[in-house]
């Protein structure tokens, strides 16, 4: 029943975690000399897959085969024992050894050593693989790219089938992620089976045969490169769906607004120092506007940039045309801008602490430190919030962090519309939380427009953007290389735009 | 069935006041301090008479072990103080408080020992106010630069503070050029004694202020918001607008602080120093204070009183151990951290969550039986009623036959 040529097989793979079915009978096949693309969103089960695989989380269904025999894999070392290697985004070696300790380390079962053998061993390996590294090289001293194929290389001397690079290319330069190609390459044609985890388009075009996609840890399809437009590929991962119920917005809203006025904020060449391209922006009275992109396009950096929450190295802002400097968060808190971060329990909640104090906590800070709220007022507003936003919780003094998502996530928004903002910054306020609460959530972003307010809305699922942006700028890259309105702002504009080149 | 169980949940039961009591942060502390007393007065009746005798001064003062272990603990309870406030904000713990202590008390002894001791009153207060805030200065200054080193540097707090555990005792020695300094003053002894005409030590009244103090710098600042909040999650602090950093020193420079008020009853009870000896092993007992406290040394949450309550446990424990005269006085660290090491781990948050758990099963496991049992005794009152109405039809189908 095994397909033709394939050295690994995965039928059916379930996995269930408290709560959330992160794998739901997800098919997997891997040939030998392939290049084999993993692709997906956030939260797709990528990591979950690659995971079940290397044995760091047990299946809960299904079966794997390595060429024809199943095979349980128990732990990360017995998938390596059976010829599956993983190399992470983030290096996993020692950076204080050198490279071929690095490549033997853990790996030799006779107490004694002959480390001169080993050096030898390592040079020709090396130089078989086209690294241009001496052996004897201390790690650290290279160059991430370098550091990346010498683990690959650890890989492909433990005689590995199987080699699953983990967003390997996310900080190696243009140059680097040639190299590291070139390797592939050199690999597929050894018969090697390389599955490739990335979310650079232009890289699965340029050097991978198939590609599988996931959505919401289901399987959507296994296709042949050629077979696949960037278009296409980029609206199976978003999920193409319409849900033409939920069409909230009416068309009559975004004319209310003045775009001749004095924008509410306004950025040029705003410079930031987390790989985004310095960018112009600007945004109304009342206005609903949205970044998309592909995870990393930058779309978070980008706003996080607005509100300061990284360093801004340059660019001029203005706040109701007036100039402004913005940076660090106090100080757009103070002009009236507010932010909902991406990760909400990084950078969101205060875990231990309660309710009432989460709910608080930003216009305290911009009341000052010597001026804190009574307990009184303190317990009035979190009373407030919590029934204006029909927040579930046991009590004002309960944890945040024994919320569920979504009422963790209406917690951050009670803290951040307490704080009276007259620009709403809100980046994925949607992920992981309950359908219930998604639209309740794009409902309070349509009437706080309603109300003047201005809001900048992110979300990884497209029609939420449409039902709620009356304007949209896509981002690439690191780029912003469009936007849209009006007639534009349909899925397929949007997908195009995302992906860009040829479709 | 469900509704059933909370309803009984809702009401407040005897047993359930008893389980918050017992999960309150201050029981541990609170509970330890009963015991040694308990134990004190079941072994020796008379341990914690107090009585009013004339001390070698002269003065009539209180005295008594109770007097004397909370005279003695006043050090530690203010360092306490400091040490909760940093465990917060950093999640580490400031191991130079013993060095630093040295450092301030050298300080002191620097001003006052150049006074001849004849002076006025007046000019004598006026040495007293002069070198106490010297010495303030200059332990914020080290408590400062500890901070900087935790909050700018991101050094880990034990690591940087290593720094001034090594170097801080020399540094005390090299203020006063390593002499051995005795004040002759007998009033410079009142701080760490008594004044005289009050029968309390002054050490104590000081202990209040500063816990007065430190009451009203919560009650009038954000210093417990935001200190937690960054001790929690500094990332999520920072987008709020809090400079965590800032805190961080903050709370370094408060130790600083405490050290220095620590470092003028140190030498003001000897009148001298001794810089390889003065406040030796300190730090320790103000970690364990914290911990005791059932502060996670984590950082995040915390509960000063518990912190002050933990740092009379140790006090009396270790003046309870110095009791026996079985126990040679250099293995008492031995016997004190048996004790400590218990209280410690059942004190623990996973042990307490532990114990929690298996209260929480037991208890369910029992309102599940109860509903159970009300259920079977709803279905057999349904069987009887059944059974009534039947035999109730079987009387009326006779009756109209």
């Amino acid at each position: 029943m095994l397909t033709d040529g394939a050295i690994l097989e995965m039928r059916g793979i379930c996995k269930f975690f408290p709560g959330v079915r992160a794998l739901e009978n997800v098919d997997f096949t891997l040939r030998e000399g392939e290049i084999h693309a993993l692709m997906g969103e956030n939260g797709a089960g990528k990591s979950t897959l690659i995971k079940v695989l290397t044995g760091v989380y047990p299946k809960d269904g299904g079966d794997v085969w390595l060429a024809d025999t199943p095979v349980h894999i128990k732990s990360p070392q017995d998938a390596q024992n059976k010829g599956i290697a993983t190399v992470y985004q983030e290096i996993t070696l020692c950076p204080n050894l050198t490279v071929a300790e690095n490549m033997y380390i853990g790996r030799t079962k006779s107490p004694f050593t002959n480390w001169g053998s080993i050096n030898r061993r390592a040079e020709k390996l090396l130089d078989e693989l086209g690294i241009p590294v001496s052996a004897t090289e201390q790690l650290g001293n290279c160059s991430i790219a370098i550091q990346q194929m010498v683990a690959i290389a650890r890989a492909v001397d433990m005689d590995c089938k199987v080699l699953i690079l983990d967003e390997p290319t996310s900080s190696l330069d243009e140059q680097e992620v040639q190299k590291l190609f070139n390797l592939m390459r050199d690999l597929k044609a050894k018969g090697v089976g390389i599955i490739f985890v990335t979310h650079f388009l232009e890289q699965v075009y340029e050097v991978c045969d198939r590609i599988t996609v996931l959505r919401d840890g289901k399987l959507v399809g296994e296709y042949i490169i050629e077979d696949l437009p960037r278009v296409q590929l980029v609206s199976k991962m978003l999920g193409k769906d319409f849900d033409d119920m939920a069409e909230i917005k009416s068309g009559s809203e975004s004319e209310n607004i003045d775009f001749n006025g004095t924008p509410v904020y306004q950025a040029i060449n705003l410079t930031g120092t987390t790989g985004i391209k310095p960018f112009d922006f600007e945004i109304h009275k009342g206005e609903v506007n949205g970044f998309t992109g592909l995870l990393g396009s930058g779309r978070s950096e980008s706003v996080r940039a607005i509100f300061g929450a990284d360093r801004v190295t340059g660019g001029q802002v203005y706040i109701d045309g007036v100039p402004v400097r913005i940076r660090k968060p106090l100080d757009a808190m103070k002009h009236g801008i507010s932010y909902l971060p991406e990760d909400r329990k990084l950078d969101g909640i205060v875990g231990d602490l309660s309710v009432r104090d989460n709910i608080i906590l930003a216009l305290q800070v911009m009341k000052g430190f010597f001026k804190p709220f009574s307990k009184a007022q303190a317990e009035k507003f979190a009373d407030e919030y919590i029934e204006l936003l029909n927040i579930k919780t046991a009590s004002q003094d309960t944890p945040i962090k024994s919320l569920s998502g979504g009422n963790q996530q209406k917690v951050i928004l009670a803290r951040w519309l307490l704080a009276n903002p007259q620009y709403l910054i809100l980046d994925e306020p949607t992920r992981g939380i309950d359908v219930g609460t998604k639209v309740e959530i794009q409902k309070l972003v349509l009437k706080l427009a309603a109300e003047g307010k201005s809001v900048t809305f992110i979300s990884s699922e497209i029609d939420e953007m449409i039902r709620t942006c009356s304007r949209l700028i896509v981002m690439r890259d690191g780029k912003v290389v469009g936007e849209l309105k009006g007639e534009d702002l349909n899925q397929n504009k949007i997908m195009a735009t995302i992906a860009g080149g040829e479709s | 069935m469900t509704t059933n169980v909370s309803a009984l949940k809702s009401q407040p039961s005897a047993k359930e006041v008893l389980g918050k009591i017992v999960r309150n942060q201050l029981f541990i502390p609170l509970v330890a301090l009963f015991l040694l007393i308990a134990f004190n007065l079941i072994t020796d009746p008379g341990f914690f008479k107090v009585s009013l005798e004339p001390n070698s001064a002269g003065n009539l003062v209180l005295s008594g072990n109770l007097i004397t272990m909370i005279d003695y603990a006043s050090e530690l309870v203010i360092l306490a103080i400091g040490m909760t406030l940093v465990t917060s904000a950093s999640g580490g713990q400031d191991i130079s408080v013993g060095a630093t202590i040295a450092i301030a008390g050298s300080t002191v002894l620097r001003i006052v020992k150049t006074q001849s001791p004849d002076i006025s009153g007046a000019k004598f207060a006026g040495i007293i106010i002069v070198s106490f805030l010297l010495c303030v200065v200059v332990s914020a200054l080290f408590g400062a630069f500890n901070g900087a080193l935790v909050a700018f540097f991101k050094i880990q707090p034990m690591v940087a503070t290593l720094i001034l555990f090594t170097a801080g005792r020399s540094i005390a020695a090299w203020i006063n050029n390593n002499d051995n300094i005795s004040i002759n003053d007998k009033r410079f002894g009142y701080f760490g004694n008594f004044i005289p005409g009050i029968a309390i030590p002054t050490p104590v009244f000081i202990t209040v202020i500063c816990l007065i103090v430190i009451a009203i710098v919560l009650k009038v600042t954000n210093l417990r918001l935001y200190s937690q909040a960054v001790g929690i999650n500094a990332s999520s602090s920072r987008l709020n607008g809090i400079n965590p950093k800032v805190i961080k020193l903050l709370t370094f420079i408060i130790l600083g602080v405490c050290v220095a008020v620590c470092g003028f009853i140190k030498v003001s009870r000897t009148s001298s120093i001794t810089y390889s000896v003065i406040a030796n092993n300190i730090e320790m007992d103000a970690i364990l204070a914290v911990a005791l406290g059932g502060n996670n040394l984590g950082g995040g949450k915390f509960n000063l009183t518990a912190s002050v309550l933990g740092a009379y446990v140790i006090q009396f424990l270790t003046t309870t151990l110095y009791k026996f005269k079985e126990i040679d006085s250099s293995s008492i660290s031995a016997y004190k951290a048996v004790v400590v090491i218990i209280l410690i781990i059942i004190s623990a948050p996973i042990v307490r969550r532990k114990i929690d758990d298996m209260k929480n099963r037991r208890e369910a496991a029992k309102a599940e039986a109860e509903a159970l049992k009300a259920e079977a005794e709803a279905l057999k009152a349904a069987a009887a009623e059944a059974e009534s109405i039947e035999a109730a039809s079987a009387e009326a189908g006779k009756e109209t036959i």
